[in-house]
C-alpha cells in the first residue's frame, strides 16, 4: 500500500498526458484532490489494515525494507495530503492561470506529492536524496509556472541554494557509503556511532546538517525563502510554506537525528544554535515587512526554529513537541497562505500599507486569519499553544532554561508582528483597495475553513491526542 | 584496464572540455554526455551499484532545468567574452587542481589508514540487473519522476507563451 502513495501520483501524470484523453484543466485540478483524500484515508486507516499490538503499534513495516510507515510517517502523510488539497483548491480559486498553466501546475503538483511521499517513506539515504531532488526540482518549476520575472528571481535563488544543499547531501551520502559500504539508515547509523575513530563519518554528519539547514530555511541559510514564497503563485506558496520545506528539510532532520546521527552533544549544540538564531531572526525580520507574504515567510523561518529547538531538547518530550509543532505549523501556515492568496486575488495586492479594514468585506477570511494568527503566536486553546508549550517545557527539563526563556520571548514577538498585520490588513481604517471588495469564492474559503477548524479541533483535543499519540511517538522514534 | 575503459575515459575528458564553451546549451549537452559516459564507464568497471547511483543523480536533466534559468540572464557584452575565455581556462586549471588535491588526500588517508573504508561485501558481486531491478528499484521510481519533472521544466521554461498578468 505504501508503494501506491509513490506510484499513483506518477501514474496520474502519465495518464493525464496521454494523447488519447485530456481532461479540461478545471477537471484535472480534482485529480490531486482525490489522490490526497485517498492518501488521508490510507494513512489514517493503515493501523486497521495492518494491525499490530502493543506499544509498537505505530512502528510497522509494510513493504520489506524499502518503504516503511511509522508514526512520524503517518503524521507527515496526513500533513502532505491536507496541504495538497488546500493548494489544489487555491489554484482553482486563483483562476488567473490559463488552461495550459493550470494543467502544468497539476502535473507538477502531483510529481511534488510523489516526491514528498517518497521522502517520508524511504529508509535509505540515497533514495532519500533522490526523492528530495524530485520535490525540489518540481517546486522550482512550480515557482516559475506563472511566467512572471520576479518569480524567476525567487526560483533562481531557490535553485542555487537548493543545488548547494544537494551537493552537501550527496557528499554526505558518498562519505557514509565509503565508511559503511551501504546507504540504509541502519548501516549509516552503525557507521556514524563510530565517529571518534573515523573522521569521515563526522564529516558526513556535518555535510548533512548544513544541507538540511538550507532545505529547511534555517538562519543563516534562509535567504532564498522570502523570495520563493513571496514571488510564487498563491497555490504554490501554500505548498512551499505548508509542507515542502517541512518535508525536505525539517522532517528529514528529525528522521536522521533519530535514526542515523543519534542525539550526540555536537548535534545537540548545532541544533540549539540554529534553532535559537532562526526563532529570533525570523521574528525580528517579520516585524519589519510590509509585504504580507514576505512577513509570513519570515514567520515560517521563526516557527521552523521552534521545531529545531524541540529537537535540540532531546528524545521524549522534545521530539514529541517538535513533531507536533511540525504538523501544527503545516496546518496554520497553509491557512495563512490560503488567506494571503484570497487577499491578493480580491484586493489585487498584499502590500500591507495599501490594505486596511478588509475584515468587514471579507469576514470569513478575516476570522480564519485570526485563528491562524493566534495559533502561530501560541495562544490557547489553539493547536500552536500546545506544541510551543511542549517545546518550552522540554527545553526547561533538558536544563536549558535560558533557551526556554528566549523561546517565550520570541513568541511575544510573534504575537506583536501578527497583531500589527491584523491591524494593517484586516482591521483599522478601510483603504482605497477595499472599494468594491467582496469575499473570496468558496474555492478559497473551503480550505481556509477546513484548516482553521482543524487548528481549533487539534487544540481542543490535544490533551487526549498528546497522551495517546504524540508522547508515544516521541519515545518510540 | 581494458581498451573500452581507455576509450571511455578519453571520451569523458573530451566531453568535459566541451563543457567549457561560452554557449550554455552546448555546455549542458557536454555535461549530459559526461554523465552518460561516466555511467557506462562505472558499469563497465564492474561497479553496478555506483553506476545506479550515477544514473539516479541524473545530473544531465537537473542541469537542463538549471541552465534554463541561467539562459534567461542577459549574456555578457562581446568585448567581455575574450576575457571570459581566459577566466574559463583559469577556472578549468583550478578545478583540475582541486580534484587532483582531493584525490591525493583521499589516497593518502586510505594508504595511512586514517579513514577506514568499508571492506568489499563477501560473496558474489551483484549484477547490473540485480542492482537496478532489485536493490535500487526505488531509485528508478524517483528517476522516472525526475525525468517527468525535467520534461515539464523544459516546457515551462523554454516554450514561448503570451504574457498574462497573474494576480494571485
Amino acid at each position: 500500500m505504501a508503494a501506491l502513495l509513490l506510484i499513483l501520483p506518477i501514474l496520474a501524470v502519465v495518464l493525464l498526458n496521454l494523447p488519447l484523453w485530456r481532461p479540461s484543466a478545471r477537471t484535472a485540478l480534482w485529480i490531486p484532490v482525490v489522490l490526497c483524500v485517498l492518501q488521508l484515508a490510507a494513512v489514517l486507516f493503515a493501523p486497521v489494515i495492518f494491525p499490530l499490538s502493543g506499544a509498537l503499534a505505530m512502528n510497522y513495516r509494510i513493504v520489506g525494507s524499502d518503504l516503511s510507515m511509522d508514526g512520524l510517517t503517518r503524521v507527515m502523510g496526513i500533513a502532505i495530503a491536507l496541504v495538497g488539497i488546500a493548494s489544489a483548491l487555491v489554484a482553482r480559486h486563483a483562476a488567473v492561470l490559463d488552461e495550459v498553466r493550470v494543467f502544468r501546475f497539476v502535473n507538477l503538483l502531483l510529481l511534488a506529492l510523489a516526491g514528498m511521499n517518497g521522502v517520508v517513506l524511504v529508509r535509505d539515504l540515497f533514495a532519500l536524496y533522490v526523492f528530495i531532488e524530485v520535490t525540489s526540482v518540481s517546486c522550482f518549476v512550480l515557482i516559475v509556472v506563472n511566467g512572471r520575472r520576479e518569480a524567476l528571481e525567487g526560483a533562481f535563488k531557490y535553485l542555487v541554494l537548493s543545488a548547494v544543499a544537494t551537493a552537501l547531501l550527496l557528499g554526505g551520502v558518498a562519505l557514509i557509503f565509503m565508511v559503511s559500504g551501504a546507504t540504509t539508515f541502519a548501516a549509516a547509523a552503525a557507521a556514524v556511532r563510530d565517529t571518534t575513530s573515523n573522521p569521515l563519518a563526522l564529516a558526513a554528519v556535518a555535510l548533512f546538517l548544513a544541507g538540511l539547514a538550507i532545505k529547511a530555511g534555517l538562519v543563516p541559510f534562509h535567504g532564498w525563502l522570502p523570495d520563493a514564497y513571496g514571488s510564487s503563485n498563491g497555490a504554490v506558496s501554500v505548498l512551499l510554506a505548508g509542507i515542502v520545506t517541512k518535508t525536505t528539510g525539517v522532517y528529514t532532520l528529525i528522521r536522521l537525528v533519530d535514526a542515523v546521527f543519534g542525539y550526540t552533544p555536537p548535534v545537540r549544540h548545532v541544533l540549539l544554535g540554529a534553532g535559537l538564531l532562526s526563532v529570533l531572526v525570523g521574528a525580528v525580520a517579520a516585524l519589519g515587512q510590509r509585504d504580507l507574504k514576505r512577513m509570513l515567510a519570515y514567520s515560517s523561518v521563526s516557527q521552523v526554529g521552534y521545531i529545531v529547538l524541540g529537537l535540540a531538547a532531546g528524545p521524549g518530550l522534545g521530539f514529541a513537541g517538535a513533531v507536533l509543532h511540525l504538523f501544527n505549523h503545516a496546518v496554520f501556515k497553509s491557512l495563512l497562505f490560503v488567506n494571503s492568496a484570497a487577499v491578493k486575488r480580491q484586493a489585487g495586492t498584499v502590500d500591507m500599507d495599501r490594505l486596511g479594514g478588509i475584515a468587514t468585506k471579507m469576514p470569513v477570511t478575516g476570522v480564519t486569519s485570526i485563528v491562524g494568527m493566534l495559533s502561530t503566536a501560541g495562544i490557547p486553546p489553539f493547536s500552536g499553544f500546545w506544541s510551543k508549550l511542549l517545546i518550552v517545557v522540554a527545553l526547561w527539563k533538558a536544563g536549558l532554561p535560558w533557551a526556554a526563556a528566549i523561546a517565550v520571548l520570541a513568541s511575544v514577538l510573534t504575537l506583536a508582528y501578527f497583531l500589527q498585520m491584523q491591524r494593517r490588513v484586516f482591521f483599522g481604517k478601510p483603504s482605497a483597495a477595499c472599494d468594491g471588495l467582496v469575499e473570496a469564492d468558496p474555492w478559497a474559503l473551503a480550505p481556509a475553513v477546513l484548516l482553521a477548524g482543524l487548528t481549533l479541533a487539534l487544540g481542543l483535543a490535544m490533551p487526549w491526542l498528546f497522551g495517546t499519540f504524540f508522547l508515544p511517538l516521541g519515545r518510540l522514534l | 584496464m581494458t581498451a573500452v575503459t581507455v576509450v571511455l575515459v578519453g571520451l569523458i575528458a573530451l566531453a568535459a572540455l566541451w563543457t567549457m564553451q561560452a554557449s550554455i546549451l552546448r555546455s549542458v549537452l557536454g555535461l549530459a554526455v559526461v554523465s552518460v559516459l561516466t555511467t557506462l564507464l562505472i558499469f563497465q568497471m564492474g561497479a553496478p551499484l555506483a553506476g545506479a547511483f550515477e544514473l539516479s543523480v541524473c545530473a544531465g536533466l537537473i542541469t537542463v532545468v538549471f541552465a534554463s534559468t541561467v539562459s534567461m540572464i542577459r549574456p555578457a557584452e562581446p568585448a567581455a567574452q575574450g576575457r571570459r575565455r581566459l577566466r574559463q581556462l583559469r577556472r578549468f586549471l583550478f578545478a583540475s587542481g582541486v580534484l587532483a588535491a582531493a584525490a591525493g588526500v583521499a589516497l593518502f588517508m586510505h594508504l595511512h589508514g586514517i579513514a577506514r573504508l568499508a571492506p568489499p561485501p563477501p560473496g558474489v558481486a551483484p549484477t547490473t540487473q540485480e542492482v537496478l531491478w532489485s536493490a535500487r528499484r526505488l531509485d528508478l521510481i524517483g528517476l522516472l519522476a525526475i525525468v517527468l519533472v525535467g520534461v515539464f521544466g523544459v516546457v515551462v521554461l523554454f516554450k514561448e507563451q503570451p504574457e498574462k498578468e497573474d494576480v494571485s
